[in-house]
């Protein structure tokens, strides 16, 4: 017998039935859980929470009123970057006021960079999917203009631009809306890389990047 | 005993790991190597990551005159419970989350030969290899020949309780692949060549002066004027691990989630290091326990909220990944899926034991367990230590005697809690650890039942004395000299086996100068007793509602009512 039947096999045997008399307990799970939160998404409450719980993570916010303020601060976060690795899908207007020193580096799925030469780039400028106010979440689901997950990953600085209509209040509204999609690969990301395991204290900056800059875009 | 680095106790069974395997850094020899390096040399690591040392009261008691143990236990989970309060106090739903995720649980339980099947069937849909292993040794095979296949013999590794309980880590090493622990507290761990003590910081007995000093000696590339500031030491780690990450072409990692409608699966961490495994290599093999399917994407947004919380008392952890199969251009290209067995469906057949596969892994109830805060992880000698391994360990050592073997330390696991309840009020899927444990005791007490033990003799002698009213005076009156051997403290501190098996641990107060029945037969002959005796609330018991108990100075007229018993039940995070 292949382990793959044995293990089944004992599973059935342990609860005691056939292979065939599989109840469908699922219908009985309570879910009085809010399945969605009092503000509305895209609300200024539902961003100052975000921004409350991104401080809170020591991750470095800014406001921008549309695509030139973006770039500005953009700009001004990556003047002393040698090097910007950006996804293949990024809004132009955003590295427009980019210094002469900083060189870009692009980087996509069919033609991606290896992991030494993006340890070498200074810098990371990506969109985002969805942000999470209640938790300080931004997740990430490797669409274009957000690129591979290796890209936001390995040089140290990332600047993650979320426009404010993609804050909801909570995690369930953010889980239903990935579930259009659940084969992308996901980042969720709150505040910048930590651990606890010394001491059980949390100490900001690992191995992921060690500065995070969030920049809350007003939606066009 | 023989003691390890740092005054760790030894290891019955245990053997050492060949110099150079499983150590990135191989031996250090950077400031402070020499004065530790001999205390080093003997760390063991046991051989059977389940079942490991004395039975849980021996080894707690060596634990115990461990005070510097004891003082970073104190320390590190006083600090946790209070952020857990904080960040579960702030959700509104926290209880109808937990209602949910344990319903969830109990659903997985009932359909999980058809969740796993879906699982399976979606992660080979999107490019996944999945494999099925029915114990320890077989998940290590697989996994060791896949690595082999790869050509490499080194590997990255995510932290993962799966293959700490398979032993994977030694039976690489028996091999010739070395795997690096990339886990901050995993590598403290394993530059020490020492054993986790908690699940989710299984480094949690060393404080940062200890943390220093391993690093030193063992990381090789430590700077030499390494401080014991945390960040300092988290950065010493970045700078160790940057090049294996970078170069890593096989990562292993266990899973939290399964997700059976898409084959997606999670890791839930804090560094990066997860990422780096998960994201750079060309191979990735992830080990998971089957009992960690959810039935649904949308299930995780339950236990999204609840392990956060739970475990590192964060509003969410600052990295999670979620992966279906293999993404074109994204990721490691070569996707393996073990799906580990090693005695779950041992538990899973235990109808009221079964809900400790429930657990997921937050370690909130070591956090506010008052032993494992006193006797710390290694006590439990086994990887899962605390409340949740007390329940755990003996039922997924079921088959090699682990409930009820009367030498087996495991069979002394669920002895080893106060019944206080924290852990069944923190627990984020509402195991009911204290239940399950009163269980556990009654099925090992049965087990022992008919062979002549102490507390059996010492039972039948109580009912010989007990059953005729001549002998229990004479025994009363025996029971009075007690006064003689207690002294003017009143308290009576040794006495010869057998009794030292109580007063050990414990004294025993002296007899009281008058024995009940003396004081019956003397009391004052009240003319008109009370009418109407206060009536105790109704679920009083039997005895106190007995009318013979309703002498004056006995009725407890004022007792706490039911249920604020402040003895039992209520203590939370505050504890």
């Amino acid at each position: 017998m292949s382990a793959r039947d044995d293990v089944l096999a004992r599973v059935r045997a342990a609860l005691g039935r056939s292979t065939t008399t599989a109840s469908a307990a699922s219908g009985s799970v309570p879910r009085a859980y809010r399945e969605r939160g009092e503000l509305a998404p895209g609300s200024p409450e539902a961003v100052e929470v975000l921004v409350d719980r991104l401080v809170d993570y020591r991750a470095h916010v800014h406001r921008a009123a549309g695509p030139a303020e973006v770039a500005t601060i953009v700009g001004d976060l990556l003047a002393d970057a040698a090097s910007v690795v950006v996804p293949p899908g990024l809004d132009d207007a955003w590295l427009s006021a980019l210094g002469d020193g900083t060189v870009v580096v692009p980087d996509a799925r069919d033609d991606p960079r290896t992991p030494d030469e993006l340890d070498r780039a200074d810098a990371v400028v990506t969109a985002a999917r969805v942000a999470i106010a209640d938790t300080g979440t931004i997740v990430l689901d490797g669409e274009p203009d957000q690129g591979r997950r290796a890209i936001t990953l390995v040089p140290d600085l990332h600047v993650c631009v979320v426009r404010t209509d993609q804050v909801v209040q909570t995690v369930p509204e953010a889980v239903r809306l990935l579930a259009a999609h659940p084969e992308r690969p996901q980042t969720w990301i709150s505040g910048p890389s930590a651990t606890s395991d010394i001491e059980l204290s949390r100490v900001e900056g690992v191995h992921g990047p060690r500065t995070l800059h969030v920049i809350l875009a007003l939606p066009r | 005993m023989s003691r390890t680095f740092l005054g760790l106790p030894v290891r019955r069974g245990a053997r050492t790991l060949p110099d150079d395997v499983g150590r990135p850094g191989g031996r250090g020899t950077s400031a402070g190597a020499g004065a530790a390096s001999d205390a080093f040399g003997d760390v063991p690591h046991p051989d059977a990551p389940l079942r490991w040392g004395d039975t849980f009261p021996d080894a707690a008691r060596a634990a115990l005159q461990n005070t510097q143990l004891r003082r970073n236990l104190a320390h590190a989970t006083s600090t946790i419970r209070d952020k857990r309060a904080a960040v579960v106090g702030e959700v509104p739903d926290w209880e109808a989350l937990r209602d949910a995720g344990s319903a969830i649980k109990t659903d997985v339980m009932a359909r999980l030969p058809e969740l796993l099947e879906e699982l399976e069937r979606n992660v080979v849909a999107r490019g996944g290899v999945v494999h099925w292993a029915r114990d320890a040794d077989e998940a290590n095979r697989i996994v060791a020949d896949l690595v082999k296949a790869t050509g490499v013999d080194e590997v990255v590794k995510v932290k993962s309780m799966a293959t700490q309980e398979t032993g994977l880590n030694e039976a690489l090493a028996a091999e010739g692949i070395a795997a690096h622990e990339t886990d901050l507290a995993e590598l403290i761990v394993q530059l020490a060549d020492d054993m986790p003590s908690h699940i989710l910081v299984p480094a949690i007995h060393r404080n940062r002066a200890e943390i220093r000093e391993i690093f030193l000696a063992r990381m090789g590339d430590a700077p030499p004027d390494l401080s014991d500031v945390p960040r300092e030491l988290a950065m010493a780690a970045r700078a160790h691990l940057r090049r294996a990450f970078l170069s890593a072409k096989v990562a292993i990692s266990g899973a939290n989630f399964g997700v059976a409608d898409t084959g997606t699966l999670t890791v839930v961490e804090s560094e990066g290091n997860g990422r780096m495994c998960l994201t750079l290599p060309e191979t990735l093999i992830t080990v998971m326990g089957i009992e960690k399917v959810v039935p649904t994407y949308t299930d995780l947004e339950v236990f999204l909220q609840l392990l956060p919380r739970s475990s590192t008392g964060e509003r969410m952890n600052p990295y999670t990944s979620l992966w279906t199969g293999v993404t074109p251009g994204d990721g490691p290209q070569e996707f393996h899926l073990v799906l580990l067995d090693n005695g779950r469906t041992d538990v899973l057949a235990d109808e009221v034991g079964r809900a400790a596969l429930h657990c997921i892994r937050c370690s909130a109830c070591l956090n506010v367990c008052p032993v494992y805060e006193r006797v710390g992880g290694h006590a439990y000698g086994s990887v899962y230590p605390g409340p949740i391994g007390a329940i755990l360990t003996p039922q997924l050592t079921t088959s090699s005697g682990g409930m009820s073997g009367h030498h087996d330390p495991n069979a002394s696991l669920p002895f080893a809690s106060t019944l206080c309840g924290a852990c069944y009020e923190v627990c984020p899927v509402k195991i009911d650890i204290p239940s399950i444990l009163v269980e556990l005791r009654a099925r090992e007490v049965d087990a022992d039942r008919g062979r002549p033990t102490g507390w059996g003799a010492a039972m039948k002698a109580a009912s010989f004395v007990m059953s005729d009213a001549r002998r229990f005076a004479l025994a009363e009156k025996a029971a009075g000299l007690g006064r003689v051997v207690a002294g003017p403290k009143g308290r009576i501190t040794t006495l010869p086996p057998p009794a030292s098996a109580w007063t050990r641990s414990r004294d025993l107060p002296a007899p009281a100068k008058q024995t009940f029945r003396d004081w019956w037969r003397d009391r004052p002959d009240l003319a008109t007793p009370p009418a109407d005796p206060v009536v105790p609330p109704q679920d009083r018991s039997a005895l106190r509602n007995d009318p013979g108990f309703a002498e004056p100075g006995i009725t407890p007229q004022d007792g706490p009512p039911p249920g604020n018993d402040p003895g039992f039940g209520e203590r939370g995070e505050d504890r």
